[in-house]
């Protein structure tokens, strides 16, 4: 592994959230080194950090101790407004609950993810290559009280992609999807990987949805415990 | 695409948007209603004045121009007026406020007619007893008041002789001899009126008055109706403050309320912008427009309710109040409510601003 090629290096991060008088430790020193282009699976309980950590890479949150690089900036040493900036272009989130703004159509979901990442109002013909991929093209002009879980899931993909960003977080991207829409989802994460390199890290608490990616963590107690190579135990 | 947001979010909750835009129409038409009715009393007051036909008017000293007097000036002075080069008519009133804006003028009549260039008789005609009482057809029209019939005012019966076009100085007309004597101003005057042979002596004839008649208020038409306005009246531009002054409170208040539910309802949609990399500008820009297309949407309507109050004004009591449509309070109107309505929106905005977006994704 090129050090060039590495997209995200964690070095003994922690994390310490402070509730009224009692300080709730939920990372306690993690080391992650993640390749760019890779698709990576974290898995552990509840509460074990997982959620945690995504939110750290992804700038929503500071960490408390360690050094976070993600594509060669510390995110422990930025500021609230660079956080901010990064999460405009460096990073896509995903979550369980799909998080579409119910106000809006499915297109201008995506569109003003573009808009507040000051992105071209136009989408662009890679842009119109991922939703060829998801296939939900003809359902963009439906809110999303008018789709499906699994359509919804699916824009919700194609809005944290719109903005091209280095690295996709999937925080249980198919938690709330029955298998069938699950495999779809899974089946174009892994789509989007390997077609268009796009890095990927997913969260899951299913072994089926974490054997779709190359490699697996597993986290404990706001730790990573060990490091699997597709190979599931 | 903010303004889609922003549109959306108030088709989202029609209720609370309508009752938001009407909410800011009712405090932008109390603002328009009071300033247009301030403005149009004064001018319907000033038209009356200029009904007159004087082109001098003379009040005793220490009297003031709007409002009671009650300092009168001895009626033989009108013999001292008429001696006076160029002065061709002298004649006097006397007034007596009967509650609320109205008064009672005792004129005389038929030389007050010749003034004027004569009262036009909508009903019945000149006075012929010292009981008659001639009004103007929008009294009339106010109280119902017909000719033949007889009306209570000052604690006395008169009969309506008369309903005459407004705009000669008086609603309420009675002889002068009567209401000399029952405001125990007999042969006195609360106000002279001089006409001259030609308006352009005004001034003239105002130099030669002033130097004979030491402390008198004598005013040219021109003077005299431009004293009716505003900050002439005393305590009107402070009541005229309040007003507005309660109904930013209003407006302020109202858009705090919406904005804050709204903002606690849309927690999560904040955080999903946020975790999209919105700023906290970003998330305030969106709540500030929607406040000022609601704020925009308010004055509008209540641009349109101030003719429906106007109206009103008009139609149920024309000889109490009269409204005027003051295009020129639009735009201060609306800023006004503008600016409460930001004033109102910054608390709201601040916190969606700074809700943190890691919590704000976990709200239920
Ligand atoms: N905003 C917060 N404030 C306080 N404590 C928090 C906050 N977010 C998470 N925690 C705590 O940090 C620990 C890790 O939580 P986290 O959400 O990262 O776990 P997780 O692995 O994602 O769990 P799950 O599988 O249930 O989603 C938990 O003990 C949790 O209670
Ligand atoms: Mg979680």
């Amino acid at each position: 592994m090129s050090e060039a090629s590495t997209i995200i290096r964690i070095r003994d991060l922690k994390k310490v959230y402070h509730v009224g008088e009692v300080d709730v430790p939920a990372l306690r020193g993690v080391n992650l080194d993640v390749e760019r282009g890779e698709f990576l699976a974290v898995v552990g309980p509840s509460g074990s950090g997982k959620s945690t950590l995504f939110h750290i890479i992804g700038g929503l949150t500071p960490p408390t101790s360690g050094s976070v690089v993600v594509n060669g900036r510390d995110v422990a040493r930025m500021s609230d407004a660079e956080r901010t900036e990064m999460r405009k272009r460096e990073v896509g989130f995903v979550f369980q609950k799909y998080n579409l703004l119910p106000t809006l159509t499915a297109y201008d979901n995506i569109a003003i993810a573009r808009h507040i990442a000051r992105g071209s109002p136009e989408l662009d013909g890679d842009f119109r290559q991922i939703l060829e991929l998801l296939g939900i093209a003809h359902r963009l002009h439906h809110k999303p009280s008018a789709l499906s879980g699994g359509e919804q899931q699916r824009v919700a993909i194609a809005r944290a992609l719109v903005n091209h960003p280095a690295i996709l977080l999937a925080d249980e991207p198919t938690g709330n999807l029955d298998s069938r829409n699950s495999e779809a989802v899974l089946t174009l994460l892994r789509d989007l990987n390997k077609r268009l390199g796009q890095t990927i890290l997913m969260i899951t608490h299913n072994p089926e949805a974490a054997a779709y990616a190359d490699r697996i963590v597993h986290m404990r107690d706001g730790r990573i415990v060990e490091f699997d190579n597709l190979d599931q135990t | 695409m903010l303004n889609k947001l922003v549109l959306e979010n108030l088709k989202h909750r029609p209720v609370r948007t309508a009752l938001s835009i009407l909410a800011i129409g009712v405090e932008v038409t109390m603002m328009l209603t009071v300033v247009g009715l301030s403005e149009g009393m004064l001018e319907d007051s000033a038209r009356r004045a200029r009904g007159a036909g004087a082109d001098i008017w003379v009040r005793p000293p220490g009297s003031a121009v709007i409002g009671l007097s009650s300092a009168p000036m001895p009626e033989k002075i009108l013999e001292f007026f008429r001696k006076q080069p160029h002065v061709v008519i002298a004649t006097g009133s006397v007034a007596h406020p009967i509650g609320g804006v109205n008064t009672v003028t005792g004129l005389d009549f038929e030389e007050f007619s010749r003034m004027c260039g004569g009262f036009k008789f909508l009903e019945g005609g000149p006075f012929q007893g010292p009981d008659d009482i001639i009004v103007d057809e929008r009294y009339a029209r106010q109280e119902n008041i017909r000719v033949g019939q007889t009306i209570r005012i000052m604690n006395r019966d008169w009969y309506v002789r008369g309903v005459v076009e407004p705009g000669k100085l008086a609603r309420l007309i009675v002889p002068l001899r009567t209401l000399q004597e029952l405001t125990g101003n007999t042969g006195k005057l609360t106000q002279a009126y001089l006409k001259l042979d030609d308006p352009a002596n005004t001034q003239k004839v105002i130099d030669s008055l002033k130097a004979q008649l030491k402390d008198y208020q004598i005013y040219s038409i021109e003077e005299f109706t431009s004293l009716f306005s505003v900050s002439n009246v005393p305590g009107l531009r402070a009541f005229i403050h309040v007003i507005i002054g309660l109904s930013v409170v209003v407006g302020f208040l109202v858009v705090f309320l919406s904005l804050y539910t709204a903002v606690l309802e849309r927690t999560r949609e904040v955080g999903i912008l946020k975790s999209l990399g919105a700023s906290p500008a970003y998330i305030l820009n969106i709540l500030l427009r929607e406040t000022a297309l609601l704020t925009l949407a308010g004055s509008l309507l209540g641009i349109v309710l101030s003719f429906g109050t106007r109206w009103a004004v008009m139609t149920f009591i024309p000889a109490s109040l009269t409204q005027k449509t003051v295009p020129e309070w639009w735009p201060i109107a609306t800023g006004i409510a503008l600016a409460g309505a930001l004033i109102g929106a910054a608390y709201p905005g601040w916190k969606a601003a700074r809700q943190d977006a890691i919590e704000a994704l976990a709200y239920e």
